[in-house]
């Protein structure tokens, strides 16, 4: 919402400081996004006055003016080309120097051969329209040498307030007056009307800053429904009603619960006066018409949309407000043909559609120029049926806006009459009849009760029944007391207060929330235990930093990865529409990304969600709810360590079984208790294993994208489990020494390592305390398809010292187990 | 026998060349004097079984005393040599070190933790939930109304039904007042999702944190106070903190907390946009209903909750102009704000 600073002014009567009015209205109602000087670049421009115009004596269409550039300097030569410049008049000038909008600098120049000091300045050339026909002609008092922004008064400041949804009572110039006037001090008060005979400001809220008279239903609401011609419904309630020689019912009333319309005959559409055209320019609205204008102007100072239609297209001329039938059709103002549903509410002459009531009026009803006779349309329309309407037509104006969040349904009486008094006084015209109000169900101000020592006791802070009466009162509630409580009445514009707590937030800010202290007070520990979810991450993400990679963090939407990912049903892309279900392809995307910027040793790993539909995206539908869980992914590519110059340039480039060592150590965190095994599917690699058979996790070599010169790819990923490692119990340290055996075997095709170890020692038991392979052989002096594998054994026996015949008798019993059960034999050297 | 005490005599001044021989030099001398064969005090051990016997006791004493005192003096100068030579003093130190591969967390998850480890600190637990939620839980029971303008900032991406991506963490507090009963202090840390393209200031993923306290006689002030603390505490003991006035549907009141903007110590500058101030979470008393919806008697019991974007938060504080670089993952950057980093 853009608020102009002049404006305000007008409303509160007083000057104001931009900057001290957006610090009061951040910090008690509404952030203020920017204050941005308006005008700035014409501080250059004075007024001037024309005293002696002559022909220019080498150009037919110039003149040579003699101009009074004011500060008792003397008159300057300024040659002319605008056809209506005139002895006597004033003008704004440019003197020799100044800089216009857009940045040129003015010099002094010879144009056709005679100097010209300066220049009188057009509309355009002071980019204040479009108007380029002839020089501007000012109407003002202010002597000759003043800043051109002072004297036509357009030197203004624009406040821009980011409006939350539910303050729609900030959405015009009478509310935002309305906060300042309650922190700053002053009242707010309608400027009267220029040209509309001196009358008193219409409506009766004046003095909306200070304490407000309890207020009853009727006060101050047009005349209504007595009318001759008004009808009730069948339920008594007042449906329709002429004005004016205009038909006018109400068959949707649940759609515009109140609607109002008066009839203005006689108007002559043209530019708005230049008052009224500046007010609108100065927050950045386009003024159209006087007619539309006005109506314009009511919607920014009282925040109620208006809607005037020629009368002289009403088929009728009937007004009727009803739901539209599915498949109707209307061409709104932007040239669109826009197709309605029954949701949604329409305006309609006698025969069709004219407007999608509170989104957008058609085409052909609008005001134009040979309009004489306008309907002015003042209503209150449901707020969340034109927010799917606006939704619906992908549509939205001011007023959709506004009433999506709920307008003064409470206001709309002075609010019409103070349009009518507007357009009558920019258009002319005449209104005939009273405004035809029609309110099937009327309402009152809500009433809010108030316990003074519930403030106190959700602020934590003691607030005087009277401060908080006070507080409340100057922003428009009227507050009675009643027995121990406060009965507040809440005004129309505040559809947001409801309940007792929105009061309580009121005074808050109000008194202003700087105005509590922040000092720590005791408080109960909480019953929440810390979450072993994120223990579990901490955990691995802190296993794999010490084992030398770097967490990514990648988005979780991707494309399809199989048939059981979970799609999204409104992606923002084709590519980004799927709910990632592995952290490895995603992983695989950050590394070519790495290779592309010529980076080769990576190590990346993440910790994240992933997601699926249990039975596939077919199944979906039919109850499946997707499922997710936290998995844990790493990829590594490059050398094995960094390079140092005590061991040579290079260094070995990470293979499968530093992929191996990785993945060992990440499932061993991740999934504890899972066992790593080698799988063949799936290009070869490992899997993890959990006691029940259940695979948590597998790893591999990864395909990529890779350029030339990039390592190999291998990855990993594990289900992270939120089970703890149980607590290590200690193992007795034997003092015992240890023999050492080297044992060399031959290994028949078929046959792996892990069978061999797990033979060891199972035959041997447990006085094998360690076995570790140390090498592997192929070559001549072994069989074809056989291979030579050496073993390092440590054996010890805890409580009494091995002797060599002891360790001969284990090996002997071991390897009769070998050459037993696999075939394997000791290697003959 | 004379001439051989003699020649010992004069032998034994050779021990002073001892401590000045080099590494090449040492070598040398010991073979000069102790070689097997041509050794100078070799040759007079060797004429000593010649002597007559007294004599031979004599000399024979000296020599074996002289070719003891030789051979700890070469040990000794060898020892020192060869010490030297591995000495760190001996080294250019301005080598590099070797080193291995260093890992690191993400910048976001040192934020997190930071801000989850302050908060402990403070009283409060993690506590978690599921990113794909019900609009119940994401918005209705949170006191969104329905067809409400306050949901246009929660564009959100919907699955099947009525599932969705969560748009903020805050499902996580109607799930925990739903299962724990008062009093409640939990930080609730976590990815949420909103249809922003992605582009230099939004992701449609980022990460949230959320608070929420309840418990009986929790007022405005601590509120104020906590999340004052942890500002404070996050940034600098003398960090400045205003609060100001906002609208979520599930806090009432509902406050914006500012602090002075870390750059340019609140005199204004590009990145605080000129005003001083850096907005660093929404926040609240909870508002009734949320607690009326979760079962919980909003007479007797109060709280409050805020919400944060720790990426955000990291970005401001770390420079980062653009926040597709915290989700690229070129090691480059990760490696910047990996631990003991430079």
């Amino acid at each position: 919402m853009i608020v102009s600073r002049r404006w305000l002014e007008a409303l509160l009567g007083r000057s104001i400081d931009p900057r001290e009015a957006a610090e009061c209205l951040t910090l008690h109602a509404a952030a203020v996004d920017a204050v941005v000087p308006l005008h700035q670049e014409l501080g250059d421009v004075l007024v001037a006055r024309v005293v002696e115009v002559r022909k220019h004596p080498d150009a037919d269409r110039l003149s040579l003016c003699l101009v009074d550039p004011g500060g008792g300097a003397p008159p300057v030569e300024v040659v002319c080309g605008a056809p209506n410049v005139q002895t006597g008049k004033v003008y704004p000038y440019a003197p020799v120097g100044a800089v216009l909008p857009g940045g040129l600098k003015l010099e002094r120049k010879k144009i056709r051969g005679v100097e010209s000091n300066g220049m009188l300045l057009s509309a355009k050339e002071l980019g204040l329209g479009a108007d380029h026909s002839g020089i501007l002609e000012l109407d003002t008092a202010a002597p000759p040498g003043t800043r051109f922004i002072d004297a036509v008064g357009i030197a203004d400041h624009q406040i821009v307030i980011d409006v939350p949804p539910n303050r729609p009572d900030l959405l015009c110039h009478k509310g935002v007056a309305r906060e300042l006037a309650a922190v700053l001090g002053g009242t707010v008060k309608l400027p009267p009307i220029p040209g509309a005979g001196g009358a008193a400001p219409a409506g009766g809220d004046a003095a909306l800053g200070g304490r407000r008279r309890a207020p009853s239903a009727r006060d101050g609401v047009a005349a209504r429904a007595a009318e001759p011609g008004a009808a009730a419904g069948p339920s008594g309630r007042v449906i329709s009603g002429v004005v004016d020689g205009v038909d006018v019912r109400l068959e949707d009333p649940e759609g515009a619960p109140r609607y109002m319309i008066a009839v203005i005959r006689g108007v002559r559409v043209g530019p708005s006066p230049q008052w009224l055209a500046d007010r609108l320019t100065s927050i950045g609205q386009r003024p159209i018409n006087n007619v539309v204008d006005a109506t314009n102007y009511i919607l920014f100072e009282l925040n109620q949309p208006l809607h005037a239609f020629d009368l002289a297209r009403l088929r009728g001329p009937a007004v009727i407000v009803r739901r539209a039938r599915p498949g109707e059709k209307i061409v709104t103002l932007d040239s669109v043909i826009r197709t309605l549903t029954a949701d949604m509410t329409a305006i309609c002459d006698a025969e069709r559609p004219t407007i999608v009531a509170g989104v957008m009026g058609s085409a052909e009803s609008e005001v134009s120029t040979e309009t004489k006779d306008v309907v002015l349309e003042c209503a209150y329309f449901q707020p969340t049926r034109i927010r799917r309407t606006r939704r619906a037509l992908g549509v939205s104006s001011e007023s959709s806006y506004r009433f999506e969040r709920g307008i003064d349904m409470l206001g709309m009486p002075d609010a019409v009459r103070r349009a009518v008094e507007l357009i009558v006084a920019v258009a002319g015209g005449e209104q005939r009849e009273p405004v035809l109000d029609l309110w099937p169900e009327p309402q009152q101000e809500r009433t809010i009760f108030l316990r003074p020592d519930r403030v106190t006791r959700l602020l934590g802070t003691a607030i005087e029944r009277s401060e908080t009466e006070q507080l409340l009162s100057a922003v428009g509630f009227f507050a009675a007391p009643k027995e121990a409580r406060l009965a507040v009445q809440v005004p129309g514009w505040r559809p947001d207060v409801t309940r007792e707590v929105d009061l309580v937030e009121e005074v808050a800010r109000l008194k202003g929330y700087d105005a509590f202290p922040d000092e720590l007070r005791p408080y109960r520990p909480g019953t929440v235990p810390d979450a072993p979810e994120e223990q579990a991450r901490a955990r691995v993400r802190d296993r794999l930093v010490r084992a030398g990679f770097l967490e990514a963090r990648t988005l979780s939407l991707g494309p399809p990865d199989g048939p059981e990912t979970v799609a999204i049903r409104n992606p923002l892309s084709a590519e980004e529409a799927h709910l990632r279900r592995r952290l490895l392809p995603g992983l695989i995307r950050r590394v070519e990304f790495n290779w592309s910027n010529r980076n080769r040793d990576i190590r990346l790993f993440e910790v994240g969600t992933v997601f699926r539909v249990p039975g596939g995206e077919r199944g979906a539908g039919s109850g499946s709810l997707p499922e997710e869980w936290t998995s844990v992914a790493g990829v590594l590519t490059g050398a094995r360590r960094p390079p140092h110059w005590s061991e040579g340039a290079k260094v070995p480039d990470m293979d499968i079984w530093d992929l191996k060592y990785h993945f060992e150590l990440a499932a061993a965190v991740a999934a504890p208790g899972s066992l790593v095994q080698p799988v063949t599917e799936g290009g070869g690699g490992w899997a993890a294993v959990q006691q029940d058979g259940e695979v948590v996790g597998w790893a591999g070599p990864l395909e990529a994208d890779a350029p030339p010169w990039a390592a190999p790819l291998f990855g990993f990923e594990v289900r992270l489990s939120m089970i703890e490692r149980s607590p290590v119990a200690y193992r007795a340290l034997s003092v015992r020494p240890p023999v050492e055996r080297d044992l060399a075997l031959v290994l028949p095709p078929g046959v792996t390592a892990g069978q061999v170890s797990d033979v060891l020692r199972r035959a041997v038991g447990p006085l094998l305390e360690r076995v570790q392979v140390f090498d592997e052989y192929r070559g001549p002096e072994i069989p074809p398809g056989h291979r030579s594998v050496a073993w390092h054994c440590t054996y010890r026996d805890p409580v009494r010292t091995l002797r060599e015949a002891d360790v001969v008798a284990l090996e002997k019993r071991g390897l009769a187990a070998l050459e037993d059960e696999l075939g394997v034999r000791r290697r003959e050297v | 026998m004379r001439d051989l005490l003699a020649a010992l005599a004069e032998l034994r001044e050779r021990l002073k060349e001892i401590p000045q021989a080099d590494e090449r030099r040492l070598p040398d001398l010991k073979t000069e004097i102790l070689g097997r064969k041509a050794g100078a005090l070799t040759r007079i051990l060797a004429r000593v079984p010649k002597l007559d016997p007294a004599s031979r006791k004599e000399v024979g004493a000296a020599a074996n005393a002289l070719k003891r005192e030789f051979e700890a003096a070469l040990n000794a100068r060898e020892r020192e040599l060869k010490h030297a030579a591995t000495s760190v003093s001996s080294l250019d130190l301005t080598m590099p070190g070797r080193t291995s591969w260093r890992g690191g967390l993400h910048l976001v998850t040192q934020v997190v933790d930071e801000i989850c480890e302050i908060f402990h600190e403070l009283g409060f637990t993690r506590a978690v939930g599921p990113e794909i939620e019900t609009e119940r839980n994401n918005f209705f029971a949170l006191n969104f109304p329905n067809d409400h303008p306050a949901l246009d900032a929660q564009d959100s991406f919907y699955l099947d039904g009525d599932l969705l991506l969560r748009t903020h963490t805050s499902p996580v507090q109607i799930r925990t007042l739903e299962r724990y009963r008062p009093p409640i202090r939990v930080v609730i840390p976590g990815l949420a999702y909103r249809r922003d393209p992605f582009d230099a200031s939004h992701s449609p993923v980022f990460e949230q944190i959320e608070g929420l306290a309840v418990d009986e006689g929790i007022t405005f002030v601590d509120f104020k106070a906590t999340l004052a603390a942890f500002a404070r505490r996050f940034f600098t003991p003398d960090t400045q903190v205003r609060f100001r006035p906002s609208y979520f549907p599930f806090t009432e009141p509902s406050a914006e907390m500012d602090v002075q903007c870390q750059i340019c110590r609140g005199a204004g500058c590009p990145t605080c946009k000129q005003t001083g101030w850096m907005e660093i979470l929404g926040s609240g008393m909870v508002h009734p209903a949320v607690l009326e919806n979760t079962g919980v008697d909003s007479e007797r019991y109060s709280g409050f909750a805020w919400g944060m974007g720790p990426a955000r938060i990291a970005m401001s504080r770390h420079g980062i102009p653009d926040i597709r670089l915290l989700y690229e993952s070129d090691v480059r950057f990760l490696a910047q704000f990996a631990e003991g980093a430079r």
